[in-house]
């Protein structure tokens, strides 16, 4: 299949999925922005009123460079994951690259990501943090945390076929990766011994990144980016092996 | 003239705990401790096809019409034998599936023939062909939840048959469509079938099969009790349910 052919469909699909999401709803695309921001703002509560961190400035958009990044790996990979099932009818019946599917899932997704960066950017500003070069790093380590999580998707999505269960463990993972994501609490302040581990969790890193540039008008270090990139093309190519693999499989089991 | 379907010795089996599936379960398969229990959706099924021929298949609810579409539409894979297809499929398997009911019909028309394979350019010269032939009208920018089920018949197979398929499958879906539209296909499928495409239909209802078939083939528990003209087949698969239905009755008195 010519390769604008495919393009036209995975364009279609990601229009469909994002109008579908937001059709016969009043706020629409608000809830994108609205959800970020409940979140920042009972985080920043409890961390400057309950247990209050002094060492971190700016707690709201300090927060905020965690969540966003956070909030699209959770939220993309449980409906990526799901969407095979989620389109069974599709899948079933229509022949289509199937890998589109998931993939079509996680990118529309991406807009949601994108206007939370938006959002994120317009704290940052409003904060009093100028813009500064290292900005054009981000378009970079975003893309890479998009590549990393249409991976999972792909691996985790094929998964969910044959064991309905993957669904469930992806979800308990994203809760256990609220806490071990540097979300509301800083890199800082992670024991040395721990530290390389957490630069090989793809979205500590992206998070980490953001905070360097944003904040702390910093170049982020090249040990960050090659781990990132190394980890989102391992997670990538694994994935697209996992689904050619039992892609043969699918329509038999929906 | 060159085949366009080809199945040699083709049978796809199912296994019967699919439905209970965890993930020990699967282990103990694995290892072979657990003994599968096959289930022949197709048993040995041989046939060809000729380009530009047309085939009905007839058989009971469960006789193994459905798998044989989706193994020639590529949707499935034989456990045994081959399937050979020549050309580009385009397969009406099931009504709307593809379609979302929130979305309008013409945003459902552009992500449909997106999924049949037609580029932004093919898409944009055949648009107004497509709706002109739906005749869905004034429905167009309404949700698709609001049209009835001959109507989204009449989107889907408006925008398949305009992807320029070579061989084109229909499973049981034509008879919703009202006598006007069904007409409609009728000619629209000879159109079609003059300039060499080839047709494979699921139906029950054997006036259209006749109508628009000339070979049939009966299907039972998976295995080919009977290829032939389409008449002949037909007439033969009915005999078979009139008489089912004699030895029930007899049999209940």
């Amino acid at each position: 299949m010519p390769v604008f052919r495919y393009g036209f469909l995975l364009r279609n699909l990601i229009v469909r999925d994002f109008k579908i999401r937001y059709r016969n709803m009043s706020l629409g695309v608000f809830w994108s922005l609205l959800n970020p921001l409940v979140m920042m703002g009972v985080l920043t509560f409890i961390f400057t009123k309950v247990f209050p961190s002094p060492s971190i400035k700016n707690f709201g958009v300090f927060v905020l460079c965690g969540l966003v990044p956070y909030n699209f790996f959770a939220v993309a990979w449980v409906s990526g994951t799901t969407s095979l099932l989620n389109n069974a009818a599709l899948v079933k019946r229509v022949r289509l690259p199937r890998e589109a599917v998931p993939v079509s899932v996680v990118l529309a997704n991406g807009i949601h990501f994108l206007i939370q960066i938006g959002l994120l950017l317009a704290f940052v500003l409003g904060a009093g943090y100028g813009v500064n070069p290292h900005w054009l790093w981000l378009p970079l380590i975003f893309g890479l945390e998009v590549v990393f999580v249409c991976g999972l998707s792909l691996a985790s999505s094929a998964m969910d076929v044959f064991f309905r269960d993957v669904r469930y463990i992806v979800e308990s993972t994203n809760t256990v990766l609220f806490w071990l994501v540097p979300i509301f609490y800083s890199f800082a302040i992670i024991p040395e011994q721990y530290k390389t581990v957490y630069q090989f969790n793809p979205v500590a890193a992206v998070v980490m990144a953001c905070r360097l540039i944003l904040l702390e008008n910093r170049q982020p270090p090249f040990s960050i980016l090659w781990k990132l990139t190394l980890v989102s093309t391992v997670a990538l190519l694994i994935g697209l092996a996992v689904f050619r693999r039992s892609k043969r499989r699918f329509a038999d089991y929906l | 003239m060159a085949s366009a379907i080809e199945f040699r010795h083709v049978s796809k089996i199912y296994y019967r705990h699919h439905t209970r599936r965890f993930f020990h379960r699967y282990l103990m398969e694995r290892m072979r401790r657990v003994p599968r229990e096959p289930f022949y959706a197709l048993r040995d099924v041989s046939f060809e096809l000729e380009e530009g021929g047309s085939l009905a298949v007839v058989g009971p609810n469960g006789a193994g019409k459905s798998t044989l579409l989706s193994l020639i539409a590529g949707l499935s894979f034989p456990d045994e034998g081959q399937v050979e297809v020549r050309g580009r499929v385009a397969g009406l398997l099931e009504l709307g599936s593809g379609f979302h009911p929130d979305l309008t019909g013409r945003e459902n028309l552009v992500v449909y023939a997106s999924l049949l394979g037609l580029s932004r350019k093919e898409l944009r010269d055949r648009f107004d062909e497509i709706v002109e032939f739906s005749g869905i009208g004034d429905f167009l920018d309404e949700p698709l939840r609001t049209y009835s089920a001959g109507m989204i018949l009449r989107l889907a197979f408006s925008v398949a048959i305009h992807v320029d398929a070579d061989i084109m499958l229909f499973d049981e879906i034509l008879a919703v469509g009202d006598q006007a539209f069904q007409a409609a296909c009728l000619d629209k499928i000879r159109e079609l079938r003059r300039k060499g495409c080839t047709f494979v239909c699921v139906s029950h209802s054997s006036e259209l099969l006749k109508r628009l078939c000339t070979r049939g083939i009966w299907l039972e528990g998976g295995q080919v009790v009977r290829d032939g003209p389409v008449a002949e087949v037909i007439e033969a698969y009915q005999l078979s349910l009139v008489a089912h239905a004699h030895s029930a009755g007899t049999g209940r008195g």
